[in-house]
């Protein structure tokens, strides 16, 4: 359920169950709570990374978007992603940088509303197509993506190491 | 190339066709009818997919086969795993010990890889969704696509 009054994209309030999930952008002072709730989803501790990604994104309403959803003071997940056109001659589209939530609140819904949310924000921003890239064996955010309607897109991602001199 | 084994197809044709209605019931012929296929090979398979719990068989008149697994929770993996195996590398077949077969296998493998993921992470649910999106189906004569 949205409420209709909330039109602007980035920002919703949205009923799920007996819950009221605030979704807004991100503001510098979320960057603890989501430095944590990316600690207990990766085991990674990465507040210069979350600063760095809040300055970039932050900074860039337009074309980036780091958006959250709170219910209360209580941060219940986050997602980020920006219009991008740099790849091989593709047209601009709407990447999906990550999406995360609270561990003990996943299968709720929440990251479909942050997922609906942002690709709101790209709508505005004039983009139709959606993209992203994980892990092959990371099955929750496969499945969570596949869920969206997103298939395997045009590029393969490569890499390689490389040799020494080279 | 990789093309899935006549069991698995089957298999997942009744999946599809019989999750898309939890409420309807169709026979082994029904299905096979609709999609061109062996009723005795499809009535095979039904019977492993009941053992697997996926679809449970309802006697009676009008009886037949009903998807009774959860939708969301099913993944194309869990179907195809019941009659082939995926992702079990290093690719068969190839010859492991000379340069050229392990370099074969390395790309072999990169593809079951892929195969492995996609199946892995595309529940029925997801496949309904994809089913709807296209153009709605012309009901056949066979009044296959009765309510029960
Ligand atoms: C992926 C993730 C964002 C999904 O969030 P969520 O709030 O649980 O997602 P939703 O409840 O909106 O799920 C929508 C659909 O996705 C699918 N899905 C989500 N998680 C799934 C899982 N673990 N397994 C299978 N399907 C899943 C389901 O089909 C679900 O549909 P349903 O709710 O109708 O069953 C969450 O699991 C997560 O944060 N995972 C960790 C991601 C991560 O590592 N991020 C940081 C690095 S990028």
């Amino acid at each position: 359920m949205v409420d209709a009054a909330q039109d602007t994209p980035g920002y919703n309030l949205v009923t799920i169950g007996e819950h009221k999930i605030n979704i807004r952008p991100a503001v510098k002072e979320d960057l603890p709570n989501v430095v944590a709730l990316d600690d207990r989803t990766t085991g990674l501790r990465k507040p210069d990374y979350w600063d760095d990604l809040f300055t970039r994104f932050g900074n860039r309403k337009d074309l980036r978007f780091f958006l959250i959803a709170e219910e209360g003071d209580t941060l219940l997940g986050c997602i980020f992603g920006e219009v991008r056109s740099w790849e091989f001659n593709s047209v601009p589209c709407g990447w999906v940088g990550t999406v995360s939530v609270e561990p003990n609140l996943r299968m709720g819904g929440i990251g479909s509303v942050l997922y609906k949310e942002i690709c709101r924000c790209f709508r505005k921003a004039g983009v139709t197509k959606i993209r992203t890239m994980i892990p092959r064996d990371a099955t929750d955010l496969m499945s969570f993506f596949r869920a969206q309607g997103m298939m395997a897109g045009p590029f393969i991602q490569l890499e390689t190491d490389m040799e020494e001199g080279a | 190339m990789m093309s899935l084994q006549k069991a698995t197809l089957f298999a997942l044709y009744a999946v599809l066709e019989l999750a898309e209605d939890t409420d309807r019931q169709l026979s082994a012929s029904e299905i096979a009818e609709r999609y061109n296929i062996s009723t005795n090979h499809l009535a095979k398979v039904l019977r492993d997919l009941g053992r697997a719990g996926l679809v449970e068989s309802v006697r009676g008149a009008g009886g037949g086969y009903r998807f009774c697994g959860n939708a969301k929770r099913t993944t194309l993996l869990d179907v195809v795993q019941l009659f082939e195996e995926v992702g079990t590398g290093p690719s068969s077949g190839i010859v492991q010990e000379t340069n050229a077969g392990a370099a074969l296998s390395q790309v072999m493998d990169e593809i079951e890889e892929i195969t492995y993921a996609t199946l892995l992470s595309i529940s029925i649910d997801t496949m309904l969704k994809l089913m709807r999106k296209r153009r709605p189906e012309k009901p056949t004569s066979t009044g296959l696509f009765r309510a029960v």
